[in-house]
């Protein structure tokens, strides 16, 4: 089976060592993963926004980089459902028959870690250890668009020394939502705000999620609160030993 | 209710100013969050929920691609059964037919029963101008009418006021508009509904014509369904001699069994009840019983607009049930009067922009950007009506109608410089490299000239001194 690691754009360039810990994580569960050079972004920031045409080449690039992939794997239950789910409006739109036809194919090969882990490896341990109190927010996209459920819950359950404890009111959203974030800066501020404050009150060492996009967020108000709380991507903690 | 909606700031405006306001915070965290907890409960209980949702969007859709031939029946079935059937295209034909009708019977006064529909039109202040007074009878519209104030939901519209604001209400206002509150009124809420019974009663025996809307039309019959909570709808319905019932043409059902499905689907939705406690069915008229003379007006004001709307058209399938708004994690924190209309929350962020079109207000183009795109509606929607895609869609039309501005805005210029990047590696990788060089400069707490959206009370993310792609060129090629 041949795997590509979509990084993501945002990773790529803000939290490369998001994309190293999934790079080592699948190695030691035994998956060669390849990095397609050509990659770039999956189109979202831009179909989120409303600039569909301008999210043409991005869908485009998408489809060139990984098409040839038995699995793509991408630590972004957002960008797994843009890939999922968006492109295929932007191919349509686009009016290339040959484009929809080839994300329709790529579709079913986009995988959010979790559910790569999971569904496709099948293994829930995977042989990590991160002595520490850990909670976790699902953000919306992998909870609505892609449906993991409990699957980056039974991941972080498994691994060793972990103490998980739940954050109330969990499936509500950080208050990110792309350019939500600062077209709408007051009413996200005030939506992250509340999700910080049930983070607190878990008393939790570590808050971590499966998209570094709502992390970047709510880091963002946990640094500036001085609340002593930091944040890891998913991968991160699973690929600690 | 002499308020009104028009001339609202766009929503990122209307939302801070709500914001701020820490009792109104206070009254729809808590409202929101009981709602929504009761809402799951009931809906847990039914087995085949999921089912009941995919007959209630497929009825709809069946029913609004075949909409000329079922209002027809209808129109026919009402004007059989005794009523008078009235089209009216939009708001003022359908204010100018129930003026005309109130007139007609030298009436200075009607009794209403709770309708979104006659607030989407404006009936109240149209009438108004026409020297009558147009009482709201439910409960909750009541204390909104009293208040001077705007509703701010779609079932609950005085959400946004607790039991110490409405106890204020009814004793500074109540005495302007009949008989007046007990002074020695407490905030217990028996005692709040108590006054406003003695209140209502004077005004529903007096009146000669009532005002309705309906939750649903059945064509075969000719029937029109009211649901409610208070049985003050009721009384409109069934005391005064004229009822005139404002419709929306996409309330109308085929059969008594589609109106099955949506009957089990709405009081878990909107109320979180198993069933609902006042449902009032009527078929034209009755001799001897009820209204002697039944009118019903059904409108368009937009809804063919929306209709034409490919992705769009779902949200006519809306049963006003609100449970979208209970759930919007943005609702939940500015409440209902930053959406500047009578359609807040979710549904209103798709709705207003079909009904209206988009491209020509401000304040219709930013509904559709007031969402952080959570999913959560769509979760709770009885009728599985897509909100998040029609939200996207609705972006893209808002962008697409200022494409030839003559001065595009940074945004779109900034789009279409991303996008262009996102065409090719090789410009992103370069694109990557300056910004590392950026990052080397900046920390998280810099504060960028025109970054104050973001870092007004986020710290910033600094770009990696070194991209993934430049790491995995260096050490694993």
């Amino acid at each position: 089976m041949r795997v590509a690691l979509q990084v993501t754009c945002l990773n790529d360039a803000l939290f490369p060592d998001t994309g190293k810990a999934v790079v080592t994580l699948l190695r030691r569960l035994g998956v060669e993963v390849e990095f397609p050079e050509g990659q770039t972004c999956c189109g979202q920031p831009m179909v989120n926004t409303g600039y569909l045409d301008e999210a043409v080449p991005a869908v485009r690039s998408f489809v060139d980089a990984f098409e040839s992939y038995d699995a793509v794997v991408t630590p972004s239950g957002s960008c797994a459902g843009s890939a999922r789910h968006q492109q295929r409006i932007v191919a349509k739109r686009a009016g290339d028959t040959r484009l929809q036809e080839r994300v329709a194919s790529l579709e079913p090969r986009v995988f959010e870690l979790s559910e790569f882990l999971v569904d496709v490896l099948g293994v829930t341990d995977v042989g990590a250890s991160f002595p520490h109190t850990v909670t976790y927010h699902p953000t919306c996209h992998s909870l609505r668009a892609l449906g993991v459920g409990d699957r980056p819950r039974r991941l972080l359950e498994a691994v060793h020394g972990l103490t998980l404890v739940d954050l109330p009111g969990a499936d509500q959203c950080c208050g990110f939502g792309g350019t939500f974030a600062v077209k709408n800066a007051d009413t996200s501020i005030a939506m992250g705000s509340d999700k910080v404050r049930h983070v607190r009150e878990t008393g939790a060492e570590v808050l971590v999620a499966g998209d570094n996009s709502c992390l970047m967020h709510l880091s963002g108000l946990l640094t500036r609160q001085r609340a002593g709380v930091r944040t890891m991507h998913l991968a991160e903690v699973l690929a600690m030993t | 209710m002499t308020a009104t909606f028009v001339g609202m700031p766009a929503f990122p405006e209307a939302a801070r100013t709500a914001l701020a306001d820490t009792q109104l915070r206070h009254n729809l965290a808590h409202a929101t969050t009981t709602i929504r907890d009761k809402r799951a409960r009931v809906v847990a209980e039914v087995a085949d929920w999921e089912d009941l949702r995919v007959a209630g969007a497929a009825i709809k859709d069946a029913t609004l691609a075949d909409l000329e031939h079922h209002l027809v029946q209808l129109e026919a079935a009402i004007t059989a059964a005794g009523g008078t059937v009235h089209w009216a295209r939009d708001a003022a034909e359908a204010n100018r037919i129930v003026a005309d009708i109130a007139k007609a019977h030298d009436a200075d006064e009607v009794v209403k029963v709770k309708s979104m529909v006659t607030q989407e039109i404006g009936l109240n202040e149209a009438l108004a101008a026409e020297g009558i007074a147009a009482w709201e009878t439910d409960l909750a519209e009541l204390i909104v009418q009293l208040g001077d104030d705007l509703p701010s939901h779609i079932l609950v519209p005085a959400i946004h006021r607790n039991r110490a604001e409405i106890r204020q209400i009814f004793r500074e206002h109540m005495a302007a508009a009949g008989r007046p509150a007990p002074d020695d009124l407490t905030d217990d809420p028996a005692e709040l509904a108590g006054a406003a019974r003695l209140h209502l009663r004077e005004k529903f025996l007096r009146a000669k014509v009532a005002v309705s809307g309906a939750n649903f039309a059945v064509a075969e019959t000719g029937t029109l369904v009211v649901v409610e909570s208070e049985g003050n709808g009721r009384m409109c319905l069934t005391l005064p001699e004229v009822l005139v019932s404002v419709v929306g043409i996409e309330k109308v059902l085929p059969t008594w069994q589609d109106l099955d499905v949506f009957l089990r689907l709405l009081p878990r939705s909107s109320t979180g009840e198993r069933m609902n406690p006042y449902t009032s069915m009527w078929t034209g008229v009755t001799p001897g019983d009820g209204p002697q003379e039944i009118h019903v007006v059904l409108l368009d004001n937009g809804r063919t607009n929306a209709l034409a709307d490919e992705v769009g058209r779902q949200a006519l399938r809306c049963i006003r049930c609100s449970a979208c708004l209970n759930v919007c994690p943005v609702y939940e924190r500015v409440g209902g009067h930053a959406y500047g209309s009578v359609y807040p929350g979710p549904i209103g962020a798709i709705l207003n922009p079909l009904l209206h079109g988009v491209g020509s207000d401000p304040q219709t183009d930013s509904l559709p950007y007031a969402s952080s795109l959570c999913g959560a509606c769509f979760e709770v929607c009885p009728v599985r009506i897509d909100i998040p895609e029609v939200l996207v869609d609705l972006r893209a039309q808002v962008v697409d109608a200022h494409r030839g501005d003559r001065r595009p805005k940074a945004e779109s210029l900034a789009m279409k410089a991303t996008g262009a990047a996102f065409g090719s590696a090789r410009r992103l990788a370069l694109g990557e490299k300056v910004a590392g060089l950026a990052g080397r400069m900046l920390n998280r707490e810099s504060r960028p000239p025109g970054g104050s959206a973001w870092t007004g009370a986020r710290d910033l993310p600094v770009p990696a001194r070194e991209s993934f792609r430049s790491w995995w060129k260096r050490t694993q090629r």
